[in-house]
C-alpha cells in the first residue's frame, strides 16, 4: 500500500498527458455554438426583394439553411457556386446579408445567381450577434421543427455538407 | 537603454491613444463608464480567442462594444449583459467562468490540492520525527 504511494505521481502524469495527447491536433478555433438545440431567435429583418419586414413565420416550414453572406467576404465567393448547387438540389436557404451595401448585394446576385428563398438584410449585424456569429461566411441548419441544430464556420463545401445533411430534416 | 526608454514612452503613448479613441462614447454617468470598461476586460472575443473585447478590432468585437454600450444606457444591469451574451455565444465568453457544477474543480481544484499536499506534508514529518525519536532512544 505505501509502495502505491510512490507511483501516484506517475500515474498523475499519465492521466494528464493522456488527456492532454487525446486533446493534440484538435481545431482550435472551433467554438460550439450556444444556439444548438434551441429555436430559432426572433427574426424580423427586411426582405431585400420585397422590402417587407420578414418574421419567423414567413421563413421555410421544412428543414433549410440559414447562411451568413456578405459581398466583403472573400470566403463568401468561394462558397457561392456550391450554394448554387444546393439550390439546385431543393435545399431552402435563406440568406442573411451580413453588414453589407444593399446595392452591392443585389448586383452581386444578378452576376452570380441567387441560390437564396429570402435575401434579409442584416446591416448592423444585430441578428448576427442574436445568432452568435462571429463573422461570415456562416451556416446553420435549421429543422422542420424550427429548432437550430447544426452549425459550421466558414465555407460550405461537399465535405461540410455531407455532415450537414444529417441533421437536415 | 536609451532604446528601452524609448520604447517605454512609444508604449506609454499609443495606450494613451487608445484609451482617447474609446472615450468617444458618451455615458449618462461615471458609474456607466466604469461597468462597462470593466465588463469589456472581463468578456473574451469570440473571434480572436486570447483577447478580450477591450483589445480587439475584430467588426465582431466592436459589435459586442457597441451592445454593450446601449444595454448599459438602457439601464440593464451587469448580470442581465452577461446572460446576454452567454445566450449567443455560450459560457466560451467568460474569462471569469461562472461558478457551478461544471466548474467545480476549477475553481476549488487547486484549494484541494493545497490542502492534500499541506496533509501529506504534516503526515511525513510526523512519521520522520517518530521514527528520529525511536532511533534515538
Amino acid at each position: 500500500m505505501k509502495k502505491l504511494l510512490f507511483f501516484l505521481p506517475l500515474i498523475a502524469f499519465a492521466v494528464l498527458g493522456s488527456v492532454f495527447f487525446l486533446q493534440l491536433g484538435k481545431d482550435t478555433q472551433y467554438m460550439p455554438s450556444a444556439l444548438i438545440d434551441k429555436p430559432l431567435p426572433n427574426v424580423a429583418l427586411v426582405d431585400l426583394h420585397s422590402n417587407q419586414i420578414v418574421t419567423n413565420d414567413a421563413l421555410p416550414t421544412g428543414p433549410y439553411l440559414i447562411n451568413f453572406w456578405g459581398t466583403w467576404c472573400p470566403a463568401c465567393s468561394v462558397e457561392h457556386s456550391y450554394l448554387m448547387a444546393l439550390a439546385d438540389q431543393d435545399v431552402s436557404i435563406v440568406g442573411i446579408d451580413y453588414k453589407d451595401e444593399t446595392s452591392e448585394a443585389i448586383k452581386w446576385l444578378q452576376e452570380r445567381g441567387d441560390p437564396y428563398t429570402h435575401v434579409l438584410l442584416d446591416e448592423l449585424g444585430h441578428f448576427g450577434v442574436d445568432m452568435g456569429v462571429t463573422g461570415a461566411p456562416e451556416t446553420f441548419v435549421v429543422n422542420s421543427k424550427g429548432v437550430v441544430v447544426y452549425r459550421h464556420q466558414g465555407v460550405v463545401d461537399d465535405v461540410v455538407w455531407q455532415s450537414m445533411k444529417v441533421y437536415f430534416k | 537603454m536609451r532604446f528601452s526608454l524609448f520604447f517605454c514612452l512609444i508604449t506609454l503613448f499609443s495606450s494613451a491613444a487608445f484609451s482617447e479613441a474609446e472615450s468617444v462614447l458618451k455615458f449618462s454617468s461615471s458609474l456607466h463608464e466604469t461597468r462597462y470598461n470593466s465588463l469589456i476586460e472581463e468578456l473574451r472575443c469570440p473571434k480572436c480567442q486570447n483577447q478580450n473585447l477591450a483589445d480587439s478590432n475584430a467588426g465582431i468585437a466592436i459589435d459586442l462594444r457597441n451592445q454593450i454600450y446601449s444595454m448599459i444606457e438602457q439601464g440593464l444591469s451587469d448580470k442581465e449583459i452577461v446572460d446576454y451574451m452567454v445566450a449567443r455565444y455560450g459560457e466560451f465568453v467568460l474569462y471569469k467562468p461562472s461558478n457551478n457544477a461544471g466548474t467545480f474543480f476549477l475553481w476549488y481544484g487547486p484549494l484541494i490540492l493545497l490542502v492534500l499536499g499541506l496533509i501529506a506534508f504534516v503526515l511525513i514529518i510526523r512519521s520522520n520525527r517518530r521514527s528520529l525519536r525511536s532511533d534515538s532512544k
